[in-house]
């Protein structure tokens, strides 16, 4: 750990305010609270807004996990896991059970999170209404209003368009009916998992945005009476540990069509393979 | 007959510039009124104050809802207003791209009004956008082509579509034929003088078209620099016109 650097790399004044807009997410679920994001050593859409809410959550006594899309060996998840290795000196893991705080871009662990553990999330566009309405006057004002039918036009052309609801990440959900909140980009497959019995906060650093999912709060993804959300999933076993219930990522193996079907979840994966090996 | 619409000393300034002064006008169940003036007369500032767009700086605009009867829609409360908005008021813009959203497909567009009020059934929204396509004369085929794809009279007729879908009691229309060619326009006017008379409407159109209200409006308003300066039935302003300025208006009408 360096001490030049104060405690998870964040002055103690900045940590606060983030815990305020994270206190205030919690209380209102759902709900962007706007903070005054800070310059992070890495560029924006690496994750700088997880990193802050990390930074304001850790404790000397925490052990920290970070997924990028799933794996823990990737350049982002590395990347994080050092920085915080050397700015706080935590300890790190790569076992979902045993982490304290999770850091995550884009999935959700595939084993069941507890009271005991928060999920940060990196999100790169914390407002579903953008790509419907561009003036952020008008979607805070729809968001104040409840005024979310512009939401299911957007599924509606996917169906009238692709035959299904095509949206396949990023898929929206309200929240205690009453806030619609994007979940980051994950796939809708974990979308039935935010219903959880762990503390999920989204950090936005470029948007300036923290929103929050606290504990055993209700979380329905937007549908058609006539064509009910589905949490689709590869029709396959993963080809290395065998599980059918786990988000699978297709892998392009030659230039001749092979491919193969794995886990997205690398420490799920291992586990599983471990167990069969034992 | 309590009035659908009542507007009383409706005024609205720009700074020192008048935008509309001390209007006021009843409107009945089922009548269509007009309001003609040359560019810059106040016609379309007072249409965006009536229709809740611009707050007015004086004056009330009772609307008779349906659940509560006559309210001041300048003073209730916006989601109030805006429910109004999508349910029992529809606004015709004279450009359809204001109106509509041109990345979505017509179906998507007619519909997006069922969905604003709580339609989360997509075959009975489906059925909806189908059918009044057909009642604006637009083939069913075109349901999932975008709205850019249509030329300019079935961009018009389709924000009509989106419009009347949730079967309002009052449209406010901004020169809505404004922009198309006079055969479009005809066969425009007569879908529009069929739906509001078979509907039932209440209407305010803006136009400087004097044809327009001829064939639509029961009675008629003549605006000039922000002022009411004649009123009346509409053949009445037209055969007759007392005012001035209504003289020369009716006067500069080209004939064929």
């Amino acid at each position: 750990m360096i001490s030049h650097y104060n405690f998870a790399y964040l002055d103690e004044q900045t940590k606060r305010m983030i815990r305020r807009a994270i206190l205030k997410g919690v209380a209102v679920p759902g709900y962007q609270v706007p903070f005054a994001s800070r310059e992070m050593p890495m560029p924006y859409g690496w994750g700088t807004g997880g990193v802050q809410v990390s930074a304001a959550c850790l404790t000397p006594g925490d052990t920290l996990k970070v997924i990028d899309q799933g794996a823990d060996d990737t350049t982002n998840a590395v990347s994080i896991r050092k920085f915080f290795e050397r700015t706080a000196g935590v300890a790190v893991t790569e076992r979902t059970a045993e982490a304290s705080i999770i850091q995550t871009r884009h999935r959700i662990p595939e084993v069941p999170l507890t009271e005991d553990q928060i999920l940060v999330y990196q999100v790169p566009m914390p407002e579903p209404l953008r790509f419907l309405e561009p003036r952020e006057s008008e979607t805070r004002k729809m968001h104040a209003l409840e005024e979310y039918g512009l939401m299911h036009v957007k599924l509606y052309e996917d169906i009238a368009r692709h035959g299904e609801i095509a949206t396949a990440y990023n898929y929206p959900v309200k929240v205690e009916d009453r806030y619609v909140m994007s979940p980051s980009p994950i796939p809708k497959f974990d979308n039935p998992k935010l219903e959880s019995p762990a503390l999920q906060l989204f950090g936005a650093g470029r948007e300036q945005r923290i929103y929050a999912l606290p504990p055993h709060t209700k979380a329905v993804s937007l549908d058609f009476e006539d064509y009910p959300f589905d949490p689709s999933r590869a029709d396959h076993p993963c080809a290395l540990c065998g599980a059918t219930d786990s988000y699978l990522d297709e892998v392009i193996t030659d230039d001749a069509g092979g491919r193969m079907f794995v886990c997205s979840d690398t420490d799920y994966c291992a586990g599983r393979r471990g167990e069969d090996a034992a | 007959m309590t009035p659908l619409l009542e507007v009383r000393n409706l005024s609205k300034f720009y700074g020192a510039r008048i935008g509309c002064a001390d209007v006021s006008f009843n409107l009945y169940p089922g009548e269509v009124l007009g309001i003609v003036g040359e560019s810059g007369s106040g016609k379309s500032t007072l249409l965006n104050c009536l229709a809740g767009h611009q707050p007015p700086d004086t004056g009330e605009v009772i609307f008779d809802t349906r659940v509560e009867g006559p309210r001041d829609t300048v003073r209730m409360s916006e989601p109030e207003r805006r429910m109004l908005g999508r349910t029992d008021w529809a606004f015709v813009h004279q450009n359809p791209r204001d109106g509509l959203r041109m990345r979505i497909s017509a179906g998507g567009n007619v519909g997006e009004r069922l969905m604003a009020v709580g339609a989360r059934h997509y075959g009975q929204i489906r059925d909806a956008a189908e059918d009044w396509l057909t009642r604006v004369e637009i083939d069913t085929g075109r349901m999932d082509d975008r709205p850019s794809a249509f030329s300019g009279g079935m961009q018009q007729r389709l924000q009509i579509a989106r419009n009347l879908v949730t079967g309002p009691r009052l449209v406010f229309m901004d020169e809505p034929t404004g922009g198309l060619d006079v055969s479009v326009q005809a066969r425009l006017l007569d879908l529009l003088r069929g739906l509001v008379r078979r509907m039932g409407l209440s209407a305010v159109i803006v136009t400087h078209d004097l044809a327009v209200v001829r064939l639509l409006a029961d009675r008629l308003m003549v605006m000039k620099d922000g002022h009411v300066v004649e009123t009346g039935l509409t053949d009445q302003v037209l055969d007759d016109p007392q005012h001035a300025y209504t003289q020369l208006l009716v006067s500069s009408v080209l004939q064929v």
